[in-house]
């Protein structure tokens, strides 16, 4: 009982997961700095938001439902720091593992969402009204080939728990080789998750100034802002396990820095992307996503289904 | 041809080139000679004609007598914009520019300065 | 019966407003995502300028209207400059001419790479705007070595300019002019090739060349459409008649031919500068410029990088100006922005307010439009103002002689 508290709360659960979404965030904004030819903020700046913000007055509009606008952050905390527990990090064991809890982690990391949209809803501001609705519609374009990414290397594996794909994988390592247009897709579709450019559109700072966290302040926009460093870390972990299996089978310590490097790639390959497209318009997102990721996505199913069929695994 | 990502390579590179910006205030960017910072007063040219308090185009400069032929120059530096018409009009060169600007208080009325020699270039024309 | 109005949105964009560097306020009506109407109120930032120079000598105004505006201050200055000179009649020498063209042709540089790095960041392109604002360091810390400060140059005099550049100032612009046009190089393959950029510039903000026409835009949101007039080449001013230059044009009539047209402009800047240092004159800098300047009225423009600048000086042989009147170029383009947004989606709205390269702090000045429907109106002048002002509050028991004096006493201590 007390090792399940501690390791839920400490280690690998709520405690680490806030550090090591304080440090993704300084290395994203310190990377970007430095491939925008600047110096950037000092590395302390992700803490030193997060003080700054827990030390002020939290102001809501007269018409704003105060109550479900504060319980957003707390909810999309919530679900970010649970799915985090079916991951499978420096073994192939997750802390916790049944049938089917892939689905539950894509579940939970969609609730972020709707608690964005929920929360700017019931601000009543008409910017955060825009952002809502933009973070809902966002929703629809890259939910499905996120979705059919994640699921294409299951069909091959012959199982939806987590860990013992990853097991299956490190097993037959050349088998991943099969998901790369996967590993894509799924890259594309998370950065259209944590709202990054060029898919930051329900955030678009020169349009709608912050979207649904325009009307937040305070310790629950220090939250939000938390929570969607804790998601980045969250959904890396994710494609991680899911498309890169090395290192799970060689001891903790192997396992431990392979796991380190793997995030480090996948915060590194976001960043990139941000640092060199502009932002998109809705419908030419949604266009994107429909015309383009979908279809791939598709074509990596069909791609594990036949190899399922002539490999005989 | 269009394609996405055309700033890539340009990225790239400038992992491994230095940043373009400075610690300010860390480390601080020195001023060209021209650079038109606050204003310094030689008291022993000045012969208390006014013509700078008649051309400021923001009556930030006083010149008030202290003694005979002895003038003091007292400065607004909040009123002043650094335009050095002060500078041009006085025919004796009594006033010059330094390269100072830091400037900032947060008490309005230590702006008000009496201006010294501090400087002791005169003016690049 | 069913509302066509009921799902339609007020946003106000503006007064204050991420999108905009400046305030002004555009409420847009919002059905979905696009918008339906747009309606504009400016004069969030007038500051009496115009005024100001009324109670002011010429020298004194102009530093004034230097400051109209930080990033085309030369271009208010010297067109206030040359109004006065046409007014006094000076010929001032040649050299002063070249210098003033040089500083001109090195502030567009600045202002067009900050509007590059402006319309970067309204589409969420971080990294153009970072990128662009480095290389506008180059030319701002050129500026400061040559004229003593980054923006507000004070380079302009009655008469002709006050600092001159020795040979190591060619030196270094030249070889300054050599590396910005290396990087402009760089932005036109990027402008041309990079496909979000297209995604979001091309098909935005539709201006035809009779909208064009109608809507009095000026500038390169004009040459964009096709309308050929620069009034560097039609009407030239200081030393422009003697370079060799294009007027840069474009028929795609939207954001993207705004940008070509932009980017265009600093490569014959560039071509420009270099023969600028190449046939500079010797000579005198400045001519003597009387104080009390003879009465008269006189109208000068200027190619700001944002459009045609029209300035109108009216003197009474003090030395102090009678009127001074300001046309600003973003004003002109204003009006063609309403047109541009209508049945567009929200997410347009900040490139194409951008577009026009608004400088809101130059646009508020005074107008009054006169329909001709009001009877009894008369154009009054200040003085009559001043006593129908004192008049008014005497009648409500407000002594104005009392404040007058002490207003008197502090003036006298200045001048």
């Amino acid at each position: 009982m007390l090792t399940d508290l501690f390791h839920i709360a400490i280690f690998p659960g709520f405690l680490f997961l806030v550090i090591s979404g304080f440090i993704a965030e300084t290395i994203d904004r310190k990377m970007y700095a430095r491939l925008q030819n600047r110096m950037g903020p000092p590395w302390f700046q992700p803490v030193a938001d997060f003080l700054k913000l827990i030390g002020k007055e939290e102001l809501y509009p007269c018409e704003a439902d105060v109550p479900v606008v504060r319980l957003m952050p707390i909810v999309a905390l919530t679900c970010v720091v649970t799915a985090f527990l079916y991951i499978p990090l420096s073994g192939v064991k997750a802390l916790y593992s049944f049938e089917g809890d892939i689905i539950v982690i894509i579940y939970l990391l969609t609730i972020p969402t709707i608690s964005y949209f929920l929360g700017g809803w019931y601000s009543r501001s008409v910017y955060s009204m825009l952002g809502a609705v933009r973070a809902i519609i966002q929703l629809f374009a890259y939910e499905v080939p996120l979705f059919l990414a994640i699921l294409a290397p299951t069909i091959l594996a012959n199982t939806w728990s987590l860990s013992r794909m990853a097991e299956f994988y490190s097993q037959h390592p050349l088998l991943c080789c099969f998901n790369i247009i996967g590993f894509m897709i799924s890259i594309i579709s998370l950065m259209g998750k944590l709202e990054k450019t060029p898919f930051d559109i329900p955030e678009a700072e020169t349009e709608i100034v912050a979207g649904s966290f325009t009307e937040y302040s305070g310790r629950m926009l220090a939250l939000f802002k938390v929570s969607i460093n804790v998601e980045t870390i969250v959904g890396a972990a994710l494609v991680a396990a899911v498309f890169l299996p090395f290192g799970f089978n060689s001891g903790w310590i192997i396992g431990s820095v392979s796991f380190v490097l793997k995030i480090l790639f996948i915060i590194f390959l976001m960043t990139l992307i941000r640092t060199i497209v502009a932002r998109l318009r809705i419908d030419q997102m949604i266009d994107l996503c429909w015309r383009f990721f979908a279809p791939f996505a598709l074509l990596q199913v069909l791609i594990n289904l036949l190899a399922k069929e002539f490999l005989s695994i | 041809m269009i394609r996405p990502g055309k700033a890539l390579k340009m990225v790239l590179e400038y992992i491994f080139k230095k940043p373009a910006t400075i610690n300010y205030p860390h480390d601080k960017a020195a001023m060209p000679p021209k650079f038109r910072g606050k204003l310094s007063f030689d008291a022993s040219k000045c012969v208390g004609c006014k013509m700078c308090m008649k051309d400021c185009p923001s009556g930030a400069i006083t010149i008030k007598k202290v003694g005979e032929k002895s003038f003091q120059a007292e400065m607004d530096l909040a009123k002043c914009i650094y335009c050095a018409q002060c500078v041009d009009s006085c025919f004796k060169k009594a006033l010059s520019i330094s390269q100072e600007f830091e400037l900032a208080q947060i008490d309005r009325k230590k702006l008000v300065v009496l201006l010294d020699n501090s400087n002791a270039e005169s003016d690049k024309k | 019966m069913h509302d066509p109005h009921a799902g339609d949105v007020k946003v106000p964009v503006g007064p204050q407003h991420p999108a905009l560097k400046e305030p002004e306020s555009f409420l847009l009506t919002l059905r979905g995502e696009k918008i339906t109407s747009v309606n504009i109120r400016l004069g969030y930032n007038h500051r009496g300028i115009e005024k100001a120079c009324e109670e002011r000598t010429y020298i004194q105004s102009m530093y004034i209207i230097e400051r109209v505006c930080g990033i085309c201050s030369h271009s208010h200055s010297t067109a206030f400059v040359q109004a006065v000179e046409e007014i006094a009649g000076l010929e001032i020498p040649k050299r002063a001419k070249h210098i003033r063209t040089l500083i001109a042709e090195l502030e567009r540089i600045h202002s067009h790479l900050l509007w590059l790095g402006v319309a970067g960041h309204e589409i969420g392109f971080d990294t153009l705007l970072m990128y662009t604002w480095r290389d506008r360091e180059i030319v701002m810390d050129l500026l400061n070595a040559i004229s003593g400060n980054r923006v507000n140059y004070g380079i302009n005099t009655i008469g002709g300019v006050r600092r001159d550049i020795s040979k190591v100032d060619y030196a270094r612009i030249l070889k300054d002019v050599d590396s910005l046009e290396e990087r402009t190089k760089y932005y036109i393959e990027l402008a041309k090739e990079e496909v979000t950029l297209h995604k979001r510039l091309s098909g935005v903000g539709m201006l035809s060349k009779e909208n064009a026409i109608k809507y009095s835009a000026v500038g390169p949101t004009a040459r964009a459409s096709n309308v050929n007039y620069d009034v560097r080449k039609h009407d030239p001013y200081a030393s422009y008649g003697e370079l060799d230059f294009e007027v840069m044009l474009s028929d795609k009539c939207d954001v993207y031919g705004r940008t070509l047209v932009r980017v265009g402009e600093l490569m014959e800047a560039y071509k420009m500068i270099r023969q600028l240092v190449k046939s500079m004159p010797e000579g005198d800098i400045t001519v003597k410029a009387p104080r009390k300047i003879p009465a008269g009225e006189a109208i000068s423009r200027y190619e700001a990088p944002r459009g045609e600048d029209v300035h109108y000086v009216r003197s009474n042989g003090t030395d102090k100006p009678e009127r001074v009147k300001i046309r600003p170029p973003t004003l002109a383009n204003l009006q063609a922005v309403s047109h541009m947004l209508e049945d567009r989606y929200l997410a347009d709205m900040p490139i194409v307010i951008a577009a026009i390269d608004p400088c809101f702090s130059c646009t508020d000045r005074m107008i009054s439009i006169d329909h001709g429907a009001r009877k009894g109106a008369k154009t009054v002048d200040w003085d009559y103002l001043r006593a129908y002002g004192i008049e008014h509050y005497k009648k409500s028991g407000i002594d104005m002689d009392k404040l007058n004096r002490k207003f008197e006493s502090r003036m006298s201590k200045v001048c």
